[in-house]
């Protein structure tokens, strides 16, 4: 069993964990080749929290998938399977060359994450339902002393449901610090901007009782300071607020009108990746 | 824009099979329905960030104060819908069917149909028509919503069908679950076909050797399939039935007890939809026929391409055709 994996606070090597997420990037706009289409856009925006959570923040052993004690990492918006494979291929969970088969029939690495891919904690993409999730493992875990922690990814559309608020006030009312929030406002949903009042998403996390930090999601350093602060186990649950660009390392896909899901040609491909390289 | 099917993958949510030698007609029930607005004001529309892939759009685009976005939250969408029917209106509401049925199903039972609230739901992707896998795949709605009272189940079988089923709703009392075809979506019936309420309608004529009762897009492909049968000298009669519920026993008894045998196909698990309603209507008659059932076994679906997806789990036109042919 390993030790602890997680950096102490204050010794991420920012330069470094950018260097990831531009890989995990890379990574992405591999999978989309030749098939013309995806949800690119969340995936690009989410690059930089999985990079600082798989390569600094987590307690993990790719080696040993069920280590009882590892830090959970749920991703409820099972869209943005495409960012987590390239993140589970980086860290070790996958082969590089499975990638490929992103969304193709038969494959273990579906359009939607399923908890068949090695490495995938929970079946996302019947969006609002890993929150709770998060919070009941939260409360495992502390009932067996486990060290480990829970890190629960969901989206500015996810706070559209009912069932994320009732799972707020759950985390708050049995106060898990062992489990961090990530909320990532990209500001689009399925229909395009997010109209539905979600704001001020910080403030009603804060007063829903969640110890809540709001950073760029896209600024390493900031992501690596909020993760270090939300260390801190003082009864109330951890809340980041991220706000991330749709397509981030590709300025051609965050100018795009309608981002929600992406169609790229052959053409326009190659020139993302020039794009993604002149970006570093 | 048009896409370029592709065979190998999961597409991009909501494409319908483009099936080469069919017309289609794109998105005719938010078309229909942006018609009906303009006669009828009292008639307003709900999505629940579903809006593109639901078709509903033109209707926005046309009466943009009587529509209203409620984000993404299905439980939500069907309370509101029942708020504006019970001050008055006619409520049509669009996201996808296996948000519809398996999270909001209590929403359905009492806020609408329990009052016989206005409100019809036009529900996305049902059965198996989605190819992100089981959290989108609607499997079992006609299970569901069957145990509902007091609810009313439509399966339209096509664009020529749902036009006329979005003016129909509109005057049924009460709450409609409608499943839902849309993008490109073919036209498999006459012009002269005509959607009455609660009632089968016999789409083609044969010799009484085979009947297939058949409900939804199966329909459409029951006709192809018997099409293909001739081929092979079986001349197959359809019962199509777009009507789950109220459930047309009468029309079904009197198909089957005109057939040597039966084959009923829907997009959906074999139990506790249509085949399970026909059985169950035939024994309680005393109509005993043998009965093969194309549909679904019980089980969670993976992620894949429509095509894909209907072979694996066999929905598809040659599981449909080798029952009619080969009676398996
Ligand atoms: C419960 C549920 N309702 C509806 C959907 C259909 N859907 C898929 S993605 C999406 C948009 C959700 O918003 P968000 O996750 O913020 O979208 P993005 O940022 O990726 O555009 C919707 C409504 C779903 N997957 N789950
Ligand atoms: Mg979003």
């Amino acid at each position: 069993m390993p030790a602890t994996l997680t950096s102490p606070p204050g010794t991420a090597d920012v330069a470094a964990l950018k260097d990831r997420a531009h890989e995990l990037r890379r990574l992405q706009m591999t999978m989309t080749r030749g098939k013309g289409e995806g949800y690119i856009a969340q995936g690009l925006g989410i690059a930089d929290t999985l990079a600082a959570l798989y390569f600094h923040e987590l307690r993990h052993d790719p080696a040993d998938p069920d280590w009882p004690d590892r830090d959970r990492f749920l991703l409820s918006t099972g869209h943005y399977s495409i960012a987590m494979y390239a993140v589970l291929a980086a860290a070790g969970y996958l082969d590089e060359d499975e990638l490929p088969t992103y969304g193709l029939n038969g494959s273990r690495l579906p359009m939607s994450t399923f908890d068949i891919t090695p490495g995938i904690e929970v079946v996302g993409g019947s969006l609002g339902q890993c929150l709770g999730q998060a919070v009941g493992m939260a409360l495992g875990l502390r009932l067996d002393g486990s060290p480990a922690r829970v890190f629960c990814e969901f989206s500015d559309g996810e706070l559209d449901e009912g069932s994320t608020w009732e799972a707020l006030m759950g985390g708050a009312t049995f106060g898990v610090d062992n489990l961090v929030a990530l909320v990532d406002c990209n500001g689009i949903q399925a229909d395009g901007p997010v109209t539905v009042a979600i704001e001020p998403v910080a403030d009603k996390l804060t007063a829903f009782g969640w110890d809540t930090r709001e950073v760029d999601g896209n600024d390493m350093q900031a992501l690596t300071d909020a993760l270090a602060a939300s260390r801190e186990r003082d009864g109330r649950p951890k809340a980041i607020v991220l706000r991330t660009t749709p397509g981030s390392g590709i300025p051609s896909i965050v100018a795009r009108p309608r981002a929600h899901f992406i169609r790229v040609t052959d053409d326009e491909w190659a020139g993302f990746m020039d794009e993604l390289e002149a970006n570093r | 824009m048009t896409s370029t099917p592709v065979f190998g993958q999961t597409r991009g949510m909501g494409e319908l099979i483009e099936v080469a030698d069919k017309e289609t007609v794109l998105a005719p029930f938010g078309t229909e329905l942006a018609a009906l607005g303009r006669e009828r004001p009292e008639i307003v529309a709900l999505t629940a960030d579903m809006g593109r892939y639901s078709d509903i759009l033109p209707f926005r685009d046309e009466h943009p104060d009587r529509f209203w976005n409620v984000g993404m939250a299905e439980q939500n969408l069907i309370a509101t819908s029942a708020g504006l029917a019970k001050v008055g209106k006619i409520a049509y509401c669009t996201t996808y069917s296996v948000f519809v049925t398996r999270r909001a199903y209590d929403f359905v039972a009492i806020a609408c149909a329990h009052s016989m609230a206005n409100v019809k739901i036009f529900a996305g992707m049902p059965g198996l028509m989605n190819g992100y896998g089981a959290t989108h795949q609607a499997t079992e709605d006609l299970n569901m919503m069957r145990g509902i009272a007091d609810l009313t189940i439509i399966d339209p079988c096509d664009a020529t069908e749902l036009r006329q089923v979005v003016r129909a709703v509109a005057d049924i009392p009460g709450t409609v679950y409608v499943r839902l075809l849309r993008g490109h979506v073919p036209v498999e019936l006459p012009d002269s076909y005509e959607f009455i309420p609660g009632r089968a309608a016999r789409v083609r004529q044969g010799d009484g050797s085979v009947g297939v009762i058949s409900t939804g897009y199966m329909t459409g492909r029951a006709l192809d399939a018997a099409q293909a049968a001739t081929g092979s000298g079986v001349d197959a009669g359809i019962l199509h039935v777009p009507t789950i519920k109220p459930f047309d026993t009468e029309a079904v008894l009197e198909f089957a007890s005109a057939h040597d045998r039966l084959v009923v196909a829907e997009n959906h698990k074999k139990t506790g939809g249509l085949a399970t309603l026909v059985t169950e209507a035939m024994f309680d008659a005393g109509v005993l026929r043998p009965v093969i059932r194309v549909g679904l076994e019980d089980g969670f679906f993976e992620c894949g391409s429509q095509e894909y997806l209907e072979a694996k789990y066999g929905v598809d036109l040659p599981r449909v055709l080798r029952a009619i042919v080969d009676g398996v």
